[in-house]
């Protein structure tokens, strides 16, 4: 009898994890419902970066050969090296400055000006997200993204000095001014605390999806600066200075728009639907601003030139840029024509009037293009593409541009305007004057006769006898 | 020996170079040069600057003939070089005091 008790309980004991094993059935439907959850989040964390990271080497290439390419082939041929070179310069500085300081000072935590060194040597730059910038990309990512950003910045700069700097020159006011003026104004305007931040709560909230103020505004507006501080070329203007190579410029054209997708779009920081916004008015801004300044030129010369159509586009990708995530595509196209016939203005007519020698542009695109872009997003801004402005209480979105009514946005952009106008002059002025007295910035004029591709770099672009 | 130097328009480089070998002259030397006589220039437009370009590009011819083949070598520049209107280039004729050949030390007619 104990026996059949002892073998009953035995039984037993293995039956009741089969019994028990029966209730698990709704927790592991909790826990596939978790899983699922969490692979979602991951299936979205992939789609996201996979654009991100494509749309910060689209953004490098801008830079390299875009930029450089498109510089390169409006100087002189004996300079076409030395012009190539500071774009490249650029990539190589800023990357390494950026990982030691230039990324904390944009984005770390720190005051509304500037971030602080909390992040220097990329300290706490690891692969896990930042909410308050991107939640759904390692940070990493975010920052890299943003790193090609801080290099075309001041590579756009060397517009305004090409054919006359010295590369030590450049290289020094340039690694200052990317501590001084481009970090300062990323960060009011992406960075948390930032002063101009639209979408962290800043005090003046300024609309710039892609970098109107801080890239294009700092950038051309600096420029100017340099052009007039510099002094105008050797023989600038009475002696022929035509483009060497509309050829290469326009190849470098080309390759700034369809890189311009990654700067514009990848600002969306997701492949979401704004991405398919800013995309989609990247193009028609392009295009728009293209027709307009071709045929502003085709009234004014009788034929619309190569050279014109191009930086009519670059001017529309320019004016698009703080735009570019917040407009309806009919609004794009009409921003784009705006820019195109205001920067045609601003190189032709104005350049002349105060004669300054801003030898490629960088003021009457950039600066010019970049201010005009600012303002119109002011007032073109929709909160059917982008609800930036949400009711605190209710969460309900709230109207982003004049055309909805709020008619308060265009001074917030023109808030954004002056600082980065501001920021630009009074910085620019003092390290170029810091500069002038250390290390010296322009090339003797002898060496400016004789080419800067040999006389600073020891080089000639193109040796077609050998 | 007489070198003829003949400045003539590039699209006319090659029905000269044909008439030159048929009637016997194979060696030249062709340099591209630009240059202009009372042809006048263009004007070119960039970002809104003009600039005037005076100097056209031209191609120049240069041989160095023996005396018997030049008036023949002169007419038929003339004849395939001409298209009757400004710009058509010129043809100069000079003598040489001698002519040697690199590669075996040959002078005179004979090196030519």
């Amino acid at each position: 009898m104990r026996r059949y008790i002892f073998s009953l309980l035995l039984g037993l004991t293995f039956c009741c994890p089969v019994l028990v094993a029966q209730t698990p059935a709704a927790a592991s439907t909790a826990d596939r419902l978790t899983k699922l959850e969490a692979q979602v989040a991951q299936a979205q964390s992939s789609a996201d970066n996979a654009w991100m990271l494509t749309s910060a080497a689209l953004v490098l290439m801008m830079t390299g050969p875009g930029l450089a390419l498109f510089y390169g082939g409006l100087v002189r041929k004996k300079n076409v090296l030395a012009t190539m070179m500071q774009s490249f310069a650029m990539m190589a500085i800023i990357s390494v400055l950026w990982a030691l300081v230039n990324y904390s000072l944009a984005f770390g935590p720190g005051t509304s000006f500037i971030g602080g060194l909390h992040n220097a040597f990329l300290r706490g730059v690891g692969l896990t997200p930042d909410p308050d910038y991107a939640a759904t990309i390692p940070l990493q990512t975010f920052m890299i993204y943003q790193l090609m950003f801080a290099i075309i910045t001041p590579a756009l700069v060397t517009g305004a000095f090409a054919e006359r700097m010295k590369f030590s020159g450049m290289a020094l006011f340039l690694t200052l001014w990317s501590i001084v003026v481009y970090s300062p104004m990323a960060h009011m305007v992406w960075g948390k605390g930032g002063l101009l931040n639209a979408s962290l709560g800043g005090r003046f909230p300024t609309l710039d999806f892609a970098g109107g103020t801080v890239v294009h505004i700092t950038s051309g507006v600096s420029a100017l600066v340099c052009a007039l501080y510099l002094g105008k070329r050797v023989g600038y203007p009475k002696e022929a200075m035509p483009p060497h190579s509309v050829v290469l410029s326009f190849i470098g054209a080309c390759l700034l728009w369809v890189g311009w997708f990654g700067f514009n779009a990848g600002s969306a920081l997701g492949s979401s639907p704004l991405a398919t916004s800013a995309f989609v008015n990247t193009h028609f801004g392009a295009a728009a601003a293209a027709l307009s300044w071709a045929l502003a030129e085709w009234i004014r010369n009788g034929k619309p030139s190569a050279l014109g159509a191009i930086s009519g586009s670059v001017a529309g990708l320019v004016a698009i840029t703080p735009a570019a995530g917040f407009v309806q595509p009919f609004s794009a196209i009409v921003i784009g024509l705006i820019a195109g016939a205001f920067c045609y203005f601003m190189v032709i007519k104005v350049k002349s009037w105060f004669g300054y020698d801003d030898s490629l542009d960088a003021f009457g695109v950039h600066g010019a293009g970049g201010t005009i872009g600012a303002i119109l997003t002011g007032i073109f801004a929709s909160s059917v593409i982008n609800p930036i402005f949400k009711d605190p209480k209710t969460g309900a979105a709230l109207p982003s541009g004049a055309i909805e009514g709020n008619w308060h946005q265009v001074g917030n952009q023109l808030m954004g305007v002056a600082i980065a106008w501001a920021i630009s002059i009074v910085g620019t002025l003092i390290l170029l004057k810091l500069v002038d007295m250390t290390v010296g910035l322009r090339v003797p004029s002898d060496d400016e006769v004789e080419g800067l591709d040999l006389t600073q770099h020891g080089e000639e672009g193109y040796d077609f006898a050998s | 020996m007489q070198k003829i130097e003949a400045v003539i328009q590039p699209s006319k480089l090659d029905a000269v170079k044909d008439a030159l070998v048929e009637i016997g002259i194979e060696g030249m030397t062709i340099l591209e040069a630009r240059g202009h006589g009372r042809q006048k220039g263009h004007t070119e437009f960039y970002r809104g600057r003009e600039y005037t370009v005076d100097l056209l590009p031209k191609i120049k011819l240069e041989m160095v003939v023996p005396d018997e083949l030049v008036e023949k070598a002169v007419q038929a520049i003339l004849s395939s070089a001409r298209t009757g209107k400004i710009g058509d280039g010129k043809i100069f004729v000079s003598k040489i005091d001698d002519a040697i050949r690199i590669r075996n030390d040959e002078r005179g007619p004979s090196a030519l």
